[in-house]
């Protein structure tokens, strides 16, 4: 699925791509694939829930309006080396919420490469897979219309 | 005027204990989990969510089960949840054109670049009762063999799109206005059309149903075609402010439909088809079809056309009532103490049959 970031802005940074995948991943994979040596954290804010108010554009691509809220967490902590992480997850989840600011903060520092290949490489799969196999889903409900010929080309 | 009385504290606690008994049923069936709910009932959940204006379908399973299947009394628990969370921010708005789709049909081209997609329909369904359902254990359906095509979801364009390029339809006028807020600030007339969106979207299925309805029937013509309908996930973007650059935070399944209106003209715009628009939480179609005809009509004015004087051309009589918690707190309310008010009637009345009969009488003996 293509993201939908502002043109002017360009591709999404790397720590973009990385808090939307942490966000959107089920909270209970996210919780198995923590490290096992987390270091300890100070919780700047949060977590707590709030709402965001949904919006979309008048006819898909108009001016906005308010479609309604949707429940989020967020959450901001710092490690004892200094990196702050950040998160706002979609839904109730505190833990999810926390552990989202935890791997993004962990992301910043120099555990980074190992974090990458133990918590996003198998949630971008995962999401990956389940993406496609519901694109082929899709795709199997598609039409092949045919119109009946009715003698007008004659 | 109702009002306060004291007392029945001890028959309300009975009251209240009986309703959780009731709620659980016949002890000897096991009982309903919220999981269930959210995953076996989930379009009763998505109406939830799109009527109490929140997107959260572990809270409006909950609130199914709380309400005993009430929706509208679900719906009740949602708006008064929502009320006690902070309010975070506004997401960008969201992309529809991005859509990964489940659902996407047209009734205006049969050949829409993308493909006509059915999704997981009723339509072409029989109607007809399923008693394989009925029985225990029914056997679970193994997923059908994907057609392995094994290709990336591919954006799937807007069908309006195609039109608009040879100027058949109306162009939506691009920009980034703020939306004004009915649950911020209460609801003024005439209200935008964004506003008139936001009402619409949480407005109660049945009624902007029977005013969409009630429009195909003559009530207000919207000759309307069904351009596009799609349904499918899209992300929500927010701008963190601390951070300086918008992060999604989520995905959520939305139902849009746009109608193609057939438009002769007016002394303002030239002919040409002209837009309804609806947006709608979840896999809610009908809704989303009901709420783009009822755009579509409400846009009378804008568009030059006359006002036959059908409801659903009236702005403040749509708008006004369909929403089902408002309409439920003001039908409801007549159910409390109104004993002075009514003693107050009941002695005019009184009055007034004394006064009749007194004058009846009175001629009789004349």
């Amino acid at each position: 699925m293509q993201r939908s970031h502002d043109p002017a802005a360009g591709a999404p940074t790397e720590r973009q791509a990385w808090m939307g995948l942490l966000a959107r991943a089920p909270s209970a994979r996210l919780a198995a694939l923590m490290p096992a040596d987390l270091p300890q954290a100070r919780l700047l804010r949060g977590p707590e829930v709030g709402a965001v108010m949904v919006r979309g554009r008048i006819g898909g691509t108009g001016a906005p309006f308010n479609l309604g809220e949707m429940t989020v967490t967020r959450c901001t902590l710092q490690l004892a080396s200094g990196e702050v992480g950040h998160a706002h997850v979609q839904g109730r989840g505190l833990a999810h919420a926390q552990h989202a600011a935890l791997v993004d903060a962990l992301l910043q520092g120099p555990r980074a490469e190992a974090i990458r290949s133990a918590v996003l490489a198998p949630l971008a799969a995962e999401e990956a897979a389940q993406r496609l196999a519901r694109a082929d889903r899709a795709a199997a409900t598609k039409v092949e219309f045919f119109t009946l010929v009715r003698g007008e080309d004659q | 005027m109702y009002v306060a009385v004291k007392g029945g504290e001890r028959a309300i606690d009975a009251a209240h204990a009986w309703l959780a008994e009731e709620r659980r049923g016949d002890q000897a069936v096991p009982e309903l989990s919220v999981p269930q709910i959210r995953e076996q009932l989930k379009l009763a959940v998505n109406r939830v969510m799109a009527e109490g204006s929140l997107y959260d379908p572990d809270l409006a399973a909950l609130a199914i089960k709380q309400a005993r299947g009430d929706l509208i009394e679900a719906v009740f628990l949602i708006r008064a949840y929502r009320t006690t969370l902070p309010r975070l921010g506004g997401s960008v708005p969201v992309d529809t054109g991005a859509m990964a789709c489940i659902r996407r049909i047209s009734a205006t081209f049969k050949d829409a670049p993308g493909g006509q997609v059915l999704g997981p329909t009723f339509d072409y369904t029989h109607r007809l009762l399923d008693f394989a359902l009925l029985a225990e254990a029914a056997p679970a359906t193994p997923s059908a063999p994907a057609e392995g095509s094994a290709t990336a979801p591919a954006v799937v364009p807007h069908i309006t799109e195609f039109l608009n390029r040879d100027g058949l339809i109306e162009t939506q006028p691009v920009s980034d206005a703020p939306a004004p807020d009915l649950t911020r600030t209460p609801m003024e007339l005439p209200a935008s059309r964004a506003l008139r969106l936001q009402a619409l979207t949480r407005g109660d299925e049945g009624f902007v149903l029977g005013m969409a309805y009630s429009t195909q029937r003559g009530y207000g013509r919207t000759h309307a075609f069904v351009g596009e309908l799609r349904i499918g996930m899209v992300a929500v973007e927010l701008a963190i402010p601390e951070l300086g650059f918008a992060v999604e935070i989520g995905e959520i399944e939305l139902s849009e439909c746009e109608t193609v209106n057939q438009f002769t003209g007016s002394k303002t715009e030239p002919a040409q088809f002209t837009r309804g628009y609806g947006l709608v939480f979840g896999q809610s179609e009908r809704k989303a079809i009901s709420m783009s005809l009822m755009d579509r009509a409400l846009r009378w004015r804008e568009l030059g056309e006359d006002d036959s004087g059908a409801p659903a051309q009236n702005e403040e009589f749509v708008l006004m009532h369909a929403d089902n918690i408002q309409a439920t707190g003001f039908l409801e309310h007549i159910k409390l103490p109104h004993y002075v008010d009514f003693q107050s009637e009941l002695e005019l009345v009184r009055r007034l049959r004394r006064a009749a009969l007194a004058g009846a009488g009175g001629q009789d003996h004349a």
